[in-house]
C-alpha cells in the first residue's frame, strides 16, 4: 500500500496510507490460495467471508467483493483501516506462517472505498415488526445493532449524547488514519437503513432511565468514559492533558484550525505522551502534526507496545522518540508544565499476560523537558448511564455485565462494546452489536406485540 | 438547531437567551447546565440553566470571550447548532431547613432556581445578591418573588448594602440558624464566601465552573481537585462542599488558555468589525 512520505504527511491531516490501485489489489488478491477452512475467517469477529471477498478482487469483480462483505460487516471502509489485522484475520492466515499473510485489511478497504451505485447498498426491510427498540451511543457497537436491528424491521431509534454520531470513530481516531468522509459515508448507510438519529440526547439526563425502558429493548453501548490518571504529583498542572481531551480537541472541535474554530488546544513546543497503545500512538501523532517534538514514554519493551504495528512504525517515521522501559513519576512546574521526570524500569518475571513485569531500577531518575504532557493510560468505562440502571449487574472495573449474547441482568435491556469488555476495538464491539441485535430479534420475536 | 425565542441584556455584558429545548426541558433540575454551540465550528460551552418553561430554557452570560460574544449576537428567530442537557448532578434540596443562596455577578443567574426547588420542598430562603454595582446586578425581582428574605449588596454602595455579600452572610448566621448554604459566583467569590460558615460547619456548596469539553464524562478536562481527590465536575458536580474544594487550583486551571482566549476574541472581533459579507457592527 502507498504511504505518503513522513515529511509531508506530519504538515496536515490527510490520510497517511493512500490505498491500493486496481492493479495491485488483484495483484495481492491473487496470492490467496483459497483455503477450504479459511484460518482467516476464524481470526475476523464478525465473520467476512475472506476468501469469497478476495477471490472476487482477483477476478475483477469488484461490486461482487464489496457486497460480500457488506454481508457480514457494515463499516468496511472503517475497519480496514483500523482493524488490528495482525492479531485478527491476517494473523490467522495461512500464509503468514511461511511467507506474508494476505494484506486482507487493504483489499477490505480497497473493495469497499470503490463508488458503486445506489443497488448495491443494502436495503431496508420494509416490512416492520412494530418493536421499538433504543441503542444509546453511536460508536462501532451501537451503529451496528442499530442497523441489525433496522434490517430485521424493528423501528431504531438511536441516541448519541455529542453533536456527532460515531463515537471514538470520530473524536478519537484521527483524521489521518481514518478520514471524516469515510465515517460519514459509512453512518449514513446505516441512518439509510431507516435508523432515527437523535443527537445531544445524553441518555440518563435528556432521557430518563423510565423513558428509556418504555422502548421494548434497549442496547446500551456508551463505551468508554473518564480517562485514568496515574495519580503522580502535578497532574493538575496546566498542560496535563488525557488523550482523550487532547484528541477530542483536535478531531471532534477542530481545535487544529483553530481560531478559525472556536476549541483553543496547547501546541505544545515540547510533548511527552504516556501509553504505548493507539490511543497514545494517536496523541503523539497529533501533536506532531500540531508542530510539537514528541517523546512518548512507555513502561514495557518496545516489542510490548500494545499498538498496532503499523501505528507505531508510522510514529517512528514521523519522528516520535520512543522512550521504554521507563515510566513518569511526577510532573514538573507550576503553574504551567516544564519536565516530566521519569524512572527506569528493569523488567522482570513474566505477569498472568505472560509478559514481564516491569520494576523500578533505583536511582535511575532523569527529565525529559515538556510543556505538554499528555496521558493515554486507559480509560473506565462510562459511568453515567450505568449509575442510574438500577439492578443492573456491574462487574469490578464498572462494566456492564452481560451473556454472551449481550443480556444484562435487567430484562429487556443488552449491552455491547467498550461498555462491557472496557477498551478493546471497532471490531469486537461490532461484534458484540451484532450479537445482540440477533438475540434482541430473537427475544422480541418470541413475545407478541404488546 | 434550536431556535431562540428571545435574547434580552440584562446588565451591561449580561445577556439572556432562551433557546426551544424540549429535550433539556423535560428533565431539567436546579443546580444542572447545559453545553451549547453557537454554529458549525462553534465551541462547546456550559452554561447553567437558569430557568425553564415548557420546553424552552433560559441561559444568561457575561461576554467574557471569542464565544460568549458570538452569542450575544444572535438574534430571536435565529437558531443555534446545538444544545446538549441537561448535565450534571441537580442540586441536593433538603426539606424543612433554613436555606441561604448567595450569588455574585453573573452567578446570580443560577440562584432563582435553586431558590425555587429550596422553596417547593419546604424550606426558609434567604437570598443574598451581590454585583460590583447597581446597574450590575440581575433578576432581583426573581429573587424577591421566592425568597422569604433578599439582601443586596453593591460593592461600591450604588445599591443596598455597601460591601460583599460574604458580609451578609455573615450577620446572617450570628442572628439565625441557617442549615445550608450556596454560593454561587467567580471562583475567588466562591473561595472567600464560603470561608465565612466553616468555622460554623454549615453545610455549604458552590457550583464550580472549570473549563469543559464534552461535558459528559469522556475527556477530563473539568477534573477539580475536591477533598484531595481528583473529580469531575460535568458529572460529579457542578456542585461541591466548598469546604473541600480547591479553589487555587480551579482558578489556575480556569487560566489555562489565557492566550488563545485573547487571539479568539482579537480574531471574532476582526471577524464581526472588517464590514466583511455577514459581519455587523457593535
Ligand atoms: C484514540 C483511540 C484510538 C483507537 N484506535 C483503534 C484502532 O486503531 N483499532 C481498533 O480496532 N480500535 C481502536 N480503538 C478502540 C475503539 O475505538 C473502541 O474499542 C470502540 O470505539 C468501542 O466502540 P463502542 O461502540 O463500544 O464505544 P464508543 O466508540 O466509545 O462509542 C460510545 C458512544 O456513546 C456515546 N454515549 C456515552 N454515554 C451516552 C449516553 N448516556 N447517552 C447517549 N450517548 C452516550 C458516546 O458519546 C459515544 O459516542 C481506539 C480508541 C481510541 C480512544
Ligand atoms: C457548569 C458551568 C456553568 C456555567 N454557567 C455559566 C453561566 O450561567 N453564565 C456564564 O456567564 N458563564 C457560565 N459558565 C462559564 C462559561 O462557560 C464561560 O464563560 C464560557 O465558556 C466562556 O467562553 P468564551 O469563549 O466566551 O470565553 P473564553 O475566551 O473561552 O474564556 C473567558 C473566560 O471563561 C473561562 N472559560 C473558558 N472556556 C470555558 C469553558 N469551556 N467552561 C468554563 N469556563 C470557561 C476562562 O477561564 C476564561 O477566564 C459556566 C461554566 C461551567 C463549567
Ligand atoms: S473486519 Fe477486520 S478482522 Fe474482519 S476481515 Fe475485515 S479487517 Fe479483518
Ligand atoms: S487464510 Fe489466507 S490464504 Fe487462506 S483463504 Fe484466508 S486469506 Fe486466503
Ligand atoms: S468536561 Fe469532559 S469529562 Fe467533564
Amino acid at each position: 500500500m502507498a504511504e505518503r512520505s513522513p515529511g509531508e504527511r506530519i504538515l496536515d491531516f490527510q490520510e497517511v496510507d493512500t490505498g491500493l490501485t486496481a492493479d495491485e489489489a488483484r495483484a495481492e488478491a491473487e496470492r490467496c490460495i483459497q483455503c477450504k477452512k479459511p484460518a482467516c475467517v476464524t481470526g475476523c469477529p464478525v465473520g467476512v467471508d475472506i476468501p469469497r471477498f478476495v477471490s472476487a478482487i482477483a477476478e475483477g469483480r469488484f461490486e461482487d467483493a464489496r457486497s460480500t462483505i457488506l454481508e457480514a460487516n457494515l463499516l468496511p471502509s472503517i475497519c480496514g483501516r483500523v482493524c488490528p489485522q495482525e492479531s485478527q484475520c491476517e494473523g490467522a492466515c495461512i500464509l503468514g506462517r511461511k511467507e506474508r499473510a494476505i494484506n486482507i485489511g487493504a483489499l477490505e478497504r480497497f473493495a469497499a472505498d470503490l463508488e458503486v451505485g445506489e443497488a448495491k447498498e443494502p436495503v431496508p426491510r420494509t416490512r416492520t415488526s412494530g418493536r421499538r427498540v433504543a441503542v444509546v451511543g453511536s460508536g462501532p457497537a451501537g451503529l451496528t445493532a442499530a442497523a441489525e436491528l433496522a434490517r430485521r424491521g424493528h423501528s431504531v431509534v438511536l441516541f448519541e449524547s455529542l453533536h456527532e454520531p460515531g463515537g471514538v470513530l470520530v473524536y478519537g481516531i484521527p483524521a489521518f488514519r481514518l478520514p471524516r468522509a469515510v465515517v460519514h459515508r459509512e453512518i449514513e448507510r446505516v441512518l439509510s437503513l431507516g435508523v432515527e438519529l437523535h443527537t445531544n440526547m445524553l441518555v440518563g439526563r435528556s432521557l430518563s432511565v423510565a423513558e428509556l425502558l418504555a422502548f421494548d429493548a434497549v442496547f446500551i453501548a456508551t463505551g468508554a468514559g473518564l480517562p485514568a490518571f496515574m495519580g503522580i504529583p502535578g497532574e493538575e498542572t496546566n498542560g496535563v492533558y488525557s488523550a482523550n481531551e487532547f484528541l477530542t480537541r483536535v478531531n471532534l472541535m477542530h481545535a487544529d484550525r483553530f481560531p478559525e474554530t472556536g476549541t483553543p488546544i496547547r501546541r505544545g513546543s515540547r510533548v511527552v505522551v504516556t501509553g504505548g497503545g493507539n490511543v497514545a500512538m494517536d496523541a503523539a501523532r497529533v501533536a506532531r502534526r500540531l508542530g510539537a517534538r514528541v517523546s512518548l514514554v512507555y513502561r514495557r519493551r518496545e516489542e510490548d507496545l500494545p499498538a498496532r504495528r503499523d501505528e507505531v512504525r508510522h510514529a517512528r517515521e514521523e519522528g516520535i522518540e520512543f522512550i521504554t522501559c521507563a515510566v513518569p513519576v511526577r510532573i514538573l512546574g507550576e503553574p504551567s508544565v516544564t519536565g516530566v521526570e521519569c524512572v527506569r524500569l528493569e523488567m522482570c518475571d513474566p505477569d498472568e499476560s505472560g509478559r514481564p513485569t516491569p520494576r523500578v531500577l533505583e536511582g535511575s531518575y532523569f527529565v525529559i523537558d515538556a510543556d505538554t504532557v499528555i496521558q493515554a493510560i486507559g480509560t473506565s468505562p462510562n459511568p453515567l448511564l450505568v449509575g442510574l440502571l438500577h439492578g443492573a449487574e456491574v462487574g469490578r472495573k464498572g462494566n456492564l455485565v452481560t451473556d454472551d449474547a449481550g443480556r444484562t441482568s435487567i430484562p429487556r435491556v443488552y449491552a455491547g462494546g467498550d461498555i462491557t469488555t472496557g477498551s478493546a476495538t471497532v471490531i469486537l464491539a461490532m461484534g458484540a452489536g451484532k450479537r445482540a441485535a440477533a438475540a434482541i430479534d430473537a427475544d422480541l420475536m418470541r413475545t407478541p406485540v404488546p | 438547531m434550536y431556535t431562540v425565542v428571545k435574547v434580552g441584556r440584562l446588565a451591561d455584558r449580561v445577556h439572556e437567551l432562551v433557546v426551544r429545548a424540549p429535550h433539556v426541558a423535560r428533565n431539567a433540575r436546579a443546580g444542572q447546565f447545559l453545553i451549547l454551540r453557537v454554529d458549525q465550528d462553534g465551541e462547546r460551552i456550559p452554561l447553567t440553566i437558569s430557568r425553564v418553561d415548557r420546553d424552552l430554557v433560559r441561559v444568561i452570560f457575561m461576554t467574557v470571550g471569542a464565544t460568549t460574544y458570538r452569542l450575544a449576537e444572535v438574534r430571536e428567530g435565529e437558531m443555534i447548532q446545538d444544545v446538549i442537557g441537561p448535565l450534571g448532578q441537580p442540586s441536593e434540596i433538603p426539606r424543612g431547613a433554613t436555606c441561604v443562596v448567595v450569588g455574585g455577578g453573573v452567578g446570580i443567574a443560577s440562584c432563582p432556581i435553586i431558590a425555587r426547588a429550596l422553596k417547593d420542598a419546604g424550606n426558609r430562603v434567604i437570598g443574598i445578591i451581590g454585583a460590583r454595582n447597581a446597574d450590575l446586578l440581575i433578576l432581583q425581582d426573581e429573587m424577591r418573588e421566592v425568597c422569604d428574605d433578599l439582601h443586596i449588596t453593591t460593592d461600591d454602595g450604588s445599591l443596598g448594602r455597601h460591601g460583599y455579600a460574604a458580609d451578609v452572610l455573615k450577620d446572617l448566621i450570628e442572628e439565625e440558624r441557617v442549615d445550608y448554604v450556596w454560593v454561587i459566583g467567580p471562583a475567588i467569590m466562591m473561595k472567600v464566601t464560603s470561608e465565612v460558615t466553616r468555622s460554623k460547619g454549615i453545610r455549604t456548596y458552590v457550583s464550580l465552573n472549570p473549563i469543559m469539553v464534552d461535558g459528559t464524562g469522556m475527556c477530563g478536562s473539568c477534573r477539580v481537585v475536591v477533598n484531595g481527590e481528583t473529580r469531575f465536575a460535568c458529572v460529579d458536580g457542578p456542585e461541591f462542599d466548598a469546604h473541600v474544594v480547591d479553589f487555587d487550583r480551579l482558578m489556575q486551571r480556569q487560566r489555562f488558555y489565557l492566550e488563545e482566549e485573547r487571539v479568539a476574541l482579537e480574531h471574532h472581533h476582526a471577524r464581526r468589525c472588517g464590514c466583511q459579507p455577514g459581519g455587523h457592527h457593535g
